[in-house]
Parts: structure tokens; C-alpha cells; sequence
């Protein structure tokens, strides 16, 4: 059964509805005295929240080894298909020849990225990261997307103290145990 | 009053009352320059109370409002150039030269005649009444005389008339746009606006009685302005400045009461059919408006030129006290538009059947219960 809430009477000052506009008109003054909140953007840069998903980029070691190793698995993953990879081998007198792939050209559409972070996800070698760039912009679509240099100018180096890579070349020439 | 059509006395200030000829060049010439001041004091505050609007309401949302717009030469002067771009001075400019510029589009259906004429009916009514608004005093052979383009003796009638002339534009708009959101806010405007004038009329009668106990002119705004030298007729007469004032809030079409182009019903009401400088002059007719009725609510209740109750520019000071009674008008005059603005940014729109039940069955009942009361009173 539905209950019937009882109005309360609006006395005759509250009729006139003066004293409501009044109150109103104190709050709204009350507002326009306070701090703005307005951000104002190309002058202040927002404060980015922790876990921020800016561009995908591509990161170097320590040592200045592309950590990328060609595995695709991003290409896969990437549900709007920003990303194009070519495979390319790393040739045998390479500072890094003990890795078999290197990227030779790395495709990031940016027209077309989600920043849904599933790449950084599947990398099985940290080496595509969501980081906090979130201004890109261009003339032409062509210009939004980024190649390898670019991905790598973008990315930078990631401190990397265990560099397995290493680790495994040393083993192998020096005939330590795996 | 010797002649009911009393101009300027200019000849008498410059004194010039040797040739008859070039006292009539003269007196020709300076009318001609007083009426351009006068428009361009209305314009003025016409163009900076769009600013002000986008401005305040920025502030009371926690908005900092237009702080960018920038003109090339101007905003680089040092410190003068960031100061008009940060309080949107320049926001101004850009608009004005956008609604200068834009492409003017005819609609195919509309009825060309009254649709062009709309926008300036609704503009220049008020630009005349100005002239009659005393926006300060003078004084010239022993007698206080009003800083007006036009003295007349009915200026009061005057203003009222003329002022409320702008609804023509909306109306003409509204029917001539052959469309129904147009038609809709015309036909509210014009109620609206008949309706509120009865209440206004009503209300000002009960000044016009004080003023008439001791002056011979009434109806003049000059004569209401200089009788509030002592009190000030809002503090005498606060019922019937509470009436003028919701009035006045209805026949600008200001919110609450802005039905006629309420935008969430009717798109944008009487005006929505155009665009470009034809919506510019709807637009600057409205604030014009804005700013003439707010004038005559300073003049008839707010003191006029007069900076306190109880306190006038001593005529002693000479010039120094005309300027002075100019700036205090201008600064009550500032002080309305922000009260509009402020107004605005707060309340809700009233509904269009609210908008008439208040106007009839309680501010024309008010008025003349106000206007009765004081008649039996001042009978007494």
C-alpha cells in the first residue's frame, strides 16, 4: 500500500519564496569569494594519478640493449591493432647476438591506441610501457604513428639491475651452470 | 518648469549667448554629441555586461571564465595587455568581430520585412529611452540641472513607454520566423510583458505622489532623482521597489523570468532563427535594456546621483560634485547589472503558468494595494 507523506505547510514567508532566493543568492556570492578549481591546462599540468595508462612506448636497458626481443605477443593482444611489428634477426656479431630477434621496425599507431595497457600486460620482457605522456598530436594522421625511433625517444631507459639476457650470455660463454 | 521640452543648457555654461546663430550651431552640435555619449554609456555597459555575465557566472560555478583570447598587438604591451586578457576584456572584441563577420543567413520561410526589422525594434527603443535617463546633475545659474540629452517633464512616461517598445522585437521575431519555438517565445514575451508592465506602472505611482507634494513636475526623472537627496524612496517605499524590481526582472526577460527564449523548451525562444549580427543586436537590445531599467530603478528608488542616503553632492564642490554625480550613477549602475547577473546565476526559471500567476494574482493586487494604501495615506 503506498504511504502518503504528508507535505509540510509552507508558511506565508516561505510562500513569498524572498527569503529562499535570499539564502540562494548568499550561497551563490559564497561561491564566487571561493578558491576556482579550474586547472589551466597549457600553463599547469594536471597531477596524474598513480597507475596512470598515458602512449605505449618502447624501453632500453641500462646498458642501452632494445629490451624488446620481437615476440608479437602485444600485436596480438592489442585489441584495436595499433600495433605493427617486423621481426628481424639480430646478426651473430651483434654486442647482443646471444637474443635471436630484435625488432626491425616497431609500429605504434597512436589514431588507434586505446590505452587499454593490455600490451604492457602480455610483454613477457617489460619492454613496452604505458607511460605518463597523454598530449600527442600531429597534422596528419601519418605523424601520429610512432616508429621505433620515436618509440624509443619517447620511452627512454628503464634501470634494469638483473639483465637476464646477460646473465644467460655470460653462462653460455663463460660455461657456468644454467 | 518654464518649457515642458527643456534641453541642456549649454549656452549658459559656455557662455555663449552672444550670436543667436552659432548659439543654435552650437546647441545643435553639442545635443548631437550628449545623445552619442549617452548611447555609448548604454552600449558600453551593453558590451561589458556580457563579459561581466560570463565572468561572474564563471566565478559562482568555480570557473575562472574566458582568460585567453588575446588580441596580437594589444596583449603584448606589458602589463596592461595581460590585465585585459586575464579578466576577458579582449573576449569582448572577439565576440563583437564574430557576430560582425559571420556568414548572415536568411531562412527561405521566413517573412523578410519583419524579420529584419525585429532586431533593430528590439535595440533601438532602448537606445531612445536612454536619452531621457538623468545619469547625473549639474550645476548652472543657481539651479540643479540634469546631466540627460533630453529633459522632459514626462521623462518618467517617457522611458517607461518607449523602453517597454523593445517587445515588438521579440514579438515581430517570433511571428516573422514562421516557426514554432520562435512563435512560442513571442507570444510568451508579450504576455509576460503586458502582463508585468500594469504592476510596474503601478508600483512607480506611489513615488510619483510623494514627488508630487513638492515639486511641479512629477512625472519628470530628474524631479524623483533630486527628491531623494534626504531618503531614498527604496527605504520609504520598500514594497513598492520590491514590485518595480520583479517587474523589472520580467520586462528584461532576465531569469527567473526568462520564458520567452526559456532554451529548455524552446530551443532559444524568440531568436532562434538567427544568427550573426542580427542575433548580436537581439543580444546587445537585451542587455541595453538591462541597463536602462536598471537606471530607472536607480532614479526611482535607488537615490539616483545621490552617493548615501541622507548625503548629496554638495553644490558647493561645482563641477567636481557633477563628475562625481556621474561616477555614482555609473557605480549604481554596475552595481544593478551585477545584481542581475547574480540573480541569474542562482534561481531556477520560473514555469510559464507560475510566470503569469505571479504577475496577476499577486504583484497587480500588490501594486495596488501599495498604491492605495499610500494615497490614503498621503490624504490623511
Amino acid at each position: 500500500m503506498a504511504i502518503v507523506v504528508e507535505r509540510k505547510r509552507l508558511s506565508l514567508l516561505e510562500r513569498t519564496y524572498l527569503p529562499q532566493i535570499v539564502s540562494g543568492l548568499f550561497i551563490t556570492i559564497k561561491n564566487f569569494f571561493r578558491p576556482k578549481i579550474t586547472l589551466e591546462y597549457p600553463d599547469q599540468s594536471p597531477v596524474l594519478p598513480r597507475g596512470y595508462r598515458g602512449s605505449p612506448t618502447l624501453v632500453k636497458d641500462s646498458q642501452g640493449r632494445e629490451k624488446c626481443v620481437s615476440c608479437q605477443l602485444c600485436e596480438f593482444v592489442c585489441p584495436s591493432k595499433a600495433i605493427r611489428i617486423y621481426p628481424g634477426e639480430i646478426s651473430p656479431n651483434s654486442e647482443y647476438s646471444f637474443i635471436e630477434k630484435a625488432p626491425k621496425e616497431f609500429k605504434i599507431d597512436m589514431t588507434r591506441c586505446i590505452y587499454c595497457g593490455l600490451c604492457e600486460e602480455a610483454c613477457p620482457e617489460r619492454a613496452i610501457i604505458l607511460q605518463n605522456e597523454f598530449s600527442l598530436n600531429g597534422y596528419t594522421r601519418a605523424e601520429l604513428v610512432r616508429d621505433k625511433a620515436a618509440l624509443y625517444a619517447a620511452g627512454g631507459v628503464i634501470p634494469d639491475k638483473i639483465m637476464k639476457w646477460k646473465k644467460v650470455k655470460d653462462n653460455s660463454e663463460l660455461g657456468g651452470s644454467h | 518648469m518654464e518649457n515642458t521640452f527643456q534641453f541642456f543648457d549649454f549656452a549658459a555654461i559656455l557662455g555663449a549667448a552672444e550670436c543667436s546663430w552659432c548659439d543654435i550651431a552650437l546647441d545643435i552640435l553639442l545635443k548631437v554629441v550628449f545623445a552619442l555619449a549617452s548611447i555609448m554609456v548604454v552600449m558600453c555597459f551593453a558590451g561589458l555586461s556580457v563579459v561581466a555575465e560570463r565572468k561572474v557566472c564563471a566565478f559562482i560555478q568555480g570557473r575562472l571564465g574566458p582568460n585567453r583570447t588575446a588580441i596580437p598587438i594589444v596583449a603584448a604591451i606589458p602589463v596592461l595587455g595581460n590585465f585585459l586578457k586575464k579578466n576577458g576584456l579582449m573576449q569582448l572584441v572577439a565576440d563583437g568581430l564574430k557576430f560582425l563577420l559571420k556568414e548572415d543567413p536568411l531562412p527561405k520561410h521566413v517573412d523578410k520585412f519583419w524579420y529584419m526589422m525585429a532586431p533593430v525594434m528590439s535595440l533601438s527603443p532602448v537606445l531612445i529611452a536612454a536619452c531621457v535617463i538623468p545619469f547625473g546633475a549639474y550645476w548652472s545659474g543657481g539651479a540643479m540641472r540634469p546631466l540627460a540629452a533630453a529633459n522632459i517633464d514626462i521623462s518618467l512616461v517617457f522611458a517607461l513607454a518607449i523602453g517597454s517598445l523593445g517587445v515588438y522585437g521579440s514579438m515581430m521575431a517570433g511571428w516573422s520566423s514562421n516557426s514554432k519555438f520562435p512563435y512560442m517565445g513571442g507570444v510568451r514575451a508579450s504576455a509576460q510583458v503586458i502582463s508585468y508592465e500594469i504592476a510596474m506602472g503601478l508600483s512607480v505611482l506611489s513615488v510619483v505622489i510623494s514627488v508630487a507634494a513638492d515639486s511641479s513636475a512629477p512625472l519628470s526623472l530628474f524631479e524623483i532623482g533630486r527628491a531623494q537627496d534626504t531618503l531614498w524612496f527604496c527605504i520609504t517605499q520598500p514594497l513598492a521597489a520590491l514590485i518595480f524590481l520583479i517587474a523589472l526582472f520580467a520586462e528584461t526577460n532576465r531569469l527567473p523570468f526568462d520564458v520567452a527564449e526559456s532554451e529548455a523548451d524552446l530551443v532559444s525562444g524568440f531568436h532562434t532563427e538567427y544568427g550573426s549580427f542580427k542575433f548580436g543586436l537581439f543580444f546587445v537590445g537585451e542587455y541595453g535594456h538591462m541597463v536602462v531599467g536598471s537606471s530607472l530603478f536607480i532614479v526611482l528608488f535607488l537615490g539616483a546621483w545621490n552617493p548615501f542616503p541622507g548625503l548629496s553632492w554638495p553644490e558647493s564642490w561645482g563641477w567636481v560634485s557633477a563628475l562625481f554625480s556621474f561616477l555614482t550613477f555609473i557605480a549604481k549602475i554596475a552595481m544593478m547589472l551585477f545584481f542581475f547577473i547574480w540573480v541569474r546565476w542562482t534561481l531556477p526559471r520560473f514555469r510559464y503558468d507560475q510566470v503569469m500567476r505571479i504577475g496577476w494574482r499577486v504583484l497587480v493586487p500588490l501594486a495596488l494595494l501599495n498604491f492605495t494604501a499610500y494615497l490614503v495615506m498621503a490624504s490623511i
